[in-house]
């Protein structure tokens, strides 16, 4: 069964300009999202991910451009046009994004609920009373009491902030939500609490999910798919089943999965030596030969191709084919 | 092997002033005990606000405990002042590795002067700073080490960063080391390369290590001891080994069943969570400190606080139901 495609993109290519040259952030990154679907970007900091997502709300910094491809949200293409087109039609009530740390970058001396319903006003044009009502509504939805709407950021905790920011999201019923490293900053009790919340707001919204995540088994509890991405690279992407259940195909998600710290079990946890490339001058042929285990001589010299092991797990690795 | 590290009963209090009611006391630690030998680490587990840091650093005497004693191989160090401190070569003796690679290295400084630092206040020759900087870099896997002396924290990555910060610590060659979450804001992809080499570097040093930590995970790797913390108290304490295999304690074994596993049957369930959030220190809980997010907690709980007793060799648990939990009569999770 085919499901409705809420995302597309194509042979994205996002640089940044610096002193040193051009950085190649994201570099030929090809994927979709189907409705109700969600997509684990994984990967470690420098990978590229969290500038895909800013590239997918247009909300790059001024020395990044966006070199080559195309993005469409439900068949509409969304780089090309305006920036005001793009924020009349699209952020907020399409596509909205939840920013790495931005429970700390709450306003200390607005309400919280008055935050949350800022997009509600000045975007959605709405009067302040019926933007108050919808935003003590949304409040509700992500596990608050409704008081909450009077309280001021330094009488959360954490956790609290971290609903608080979903909720900002949210609260003009986009279709796609984006989430950069949600829980990365809480302790692992309260993280568990927010990702039973995302798995709520999946079934309850309906909405598709990107979650970008430098850790494999948080995808786990939330992604249908994983892509996992190394230099501003997919290096492998497939259902969660495959890529975890059957084992990666890609040498780095495999490094990246001994790495993870299991409470049961033998052995210590791997690591990967070396450090993540310079995107402004990446290592020739495969980026991540450098640091590969089972690096052979074509590596070195030739980019693989994302090689097509079935229909639906791509895995760039001349490993995997010729 | 010899000891340590040592606290008896350690409290540390603070004043909180609540306008016009005048002030309360938060108690961040409430009398905790515990002791690390030569050669070994302690891990100590909880979540932020437990209390498990400023265990960290009235250990250094870094902070003066309000109550209790802190032994330094067997000397009572709990009294002494200052300068005592640092004449006595205790300071010397004692170092801390911090959480955040990014802001405890000074960026005008090169990597060489910041780990020779130490070496400077303490009035070393400088043919001594040099030789004692370049094992530390060693030591630490900077190599070869000459090639970092003159580089500056932002031309290293995160893991390189901290082992300078690990450098920085060893460099005076202490008996004794705080690792404050020293991996938590590392790349997944390093963090068991930086764990593994603390171990190494421990041994061959034969250092006491307390590793703090909210990743319990991580614990079971390096550590030969685990205390978990909840409110300045210890719930359980015992070789990791035991705690992390047969947990007792209704708050450890919620701790540990929080902890993701990558596993793709993940999405098809929910995570079984502690509800709600750790109270207010500043006005805790009655009896155990845990009964308000305890799934089995009952009357005696909500009145009489817990003490530690041990109910296998070495584990330490302080709660009332734990004869229970053990023979399977009451299942937390």
């Amino acid at each position: 069964m085919s499901r409705e495609e809420a995302l597309r993109v194509e042979d994205l290519k996002v640089y940044y300009m610096t002193e040193k040259g051009y950085v190649r952030a994201v570099d030929e990154v090809s994927f979709n999202l189907s409705k109700g679907e969600s997509l684990a970007i994984v990967g470690e900091s420098g990978s590229g991910k969290s500038t895909l997502g800013m590239t997918l709300i247009r909300a790059l910094p001024k020395n990044a451009s966006i070199v080559s491809g195309r993005a469409y949200i439900f068949g509409d293409e969304i780089l090309s046009i305006s920036l005001q087109d793009f924020r009349r039609k699209f952020s907020w009530r399409l596509i909205s994004m939840v920013f790495q740390g931005a429970m700390n970058s709450l306003n200390p001396v607005l309400k919280v609920g008055d935050q949350v319903a800022e997009p509600l006003i000045y975007s959605g044009g709405l009067p302040k009373e019926e933007a108050r009502r919808r935003a003590t509504e949304t409040i509700e939805t992500v596990g608050l009491p409704r008081e909450f709407y009077n309280r001021y950021p330094h009488e959360l905790s954490g956790g609290m902030k971290q609903r608080i920011v979903i909720a900002m999201a949210l609260v003009m019923n986009p279709q796609i939500l984006i989430l950069d490293e949600p829980t990365s900053a809480l302790d692992v009790t309260i993280q568990a609490q927010i990702i039973n919340l995302i798995k709520d707001l999946i079934d309850k919204l309906g909405l598709s999910v990107i979650f970008i995540t430098h850790d494999l088994a948080l995808a786990s509890d939330i992604a249908d798919r994983i892509m996992v991405m190394y230099g501003g690279q997919i290096m492998e992407l497939g259902s969660t089943d495959r890529v975890l259940g059957e084992g990666p195909k890609h040498p780095y998600t495999e490094k990246l999965l001994s790495s993870i710290p299991r409470l049961r079990g033998e052995g210590m946890p791997d690591f990967i030596p070396g450090r993540p490339p310079d995107l402004s001058s990446p290592p020739p042929g495969c980026r991540f030969h450098p640091r590969c285990p089972y690096v052979f001589d074509r590596c070195m010299k030739e980019e693989p191709p994302l090689f097509n092991i079935n229909s639906t797990h791509l895995v760039k690795c001349w490993l995997r084919g010729d | 092997m010899e000891e340590v590290i040592r606290l008896e009963n350690v409290k540390k209090y603070y004043e909180v002033r609540r306008g016009f009611l005048g002030s309360q006391s938060l108690k961040a630690l409430d009398g905790v005990s515990l002791n690390i030998k030569k050669k070994e680490t302690l891990a100590v587990v909880g979540e932020s606000g437990c209390g498990k840091s400023t265990l960290g650093r009235v250990s250094l005497r870094l902070l003066d405990a309000t109550d209790g004693r802190v032994f330094f191989k067997g000397q009572d160090i709990t009294m002494l002042s200052e300068k005592e401190l640092r004449d006595k070569s205790f300071r010397k003796k004692m170092q801390i590795v911090f959480q955040d690679p990014y802001s405890s290295l000074n960026p005008f400084m090169r990597i060489g002067n910041i780990i020779s630092e130490p070496l400077e206040i303490h009035g070393y020759a400088r043919e001594e700073t040099r030789e004692a900087v370049l094992k530390a870099l060693e030591d630490v896997k900077l190599v070869p080490p000459e090639d970092f002396l003159n580089r500056y924290p932002h031309e290293l990555s995160g893991g390189q960063r901290q082992r300078v910060n690990i450098a920085r610590a060893l460099v005076l060659g202490p008996e004794y080391i705080v690792a404050d979450e020293p991996v938590s804001m590392i790349d997944a992809s390093s963090r068991a390369e930086i764990l593994l080499l603390l171990k190494s570097i421990r041994d061959s040093r034969e250092m006491g290590v307390m590793y703090i930590t909210h990743d319990i995970a991580t614990a079971r790797y390096v550590s030969e001891k685990i205390a978990v913390m909840y409110m300045g108290e210890v719930a359980e304490t015992g070789p990791s080994s035991s705690v992390l295999r047969n947990p007792i304690h209704p708050y450890t074994i919620l701790l540990l069943n929080s902890v993701p596993e990558p596993n793709p049957a993940n999405r098809r369930t929910r995570r079984l969570v502690i509800k709600g959030e750790p109270p207010s220190p500043i006005n805790p809980p009655s009896g155990c400190k845990f009964h308000t997010r305890c799934p089995i907690a009952t009357e005696r709980c909500r009145t009489e606080r817990p003490s530690l007793v041990e109910y296998a060799p070495g584990q330490l648990v302080a709660c009332h139901r734990a004869e229970e939990v053990i023979k399977g009569s009451v299942t937390v999770a």
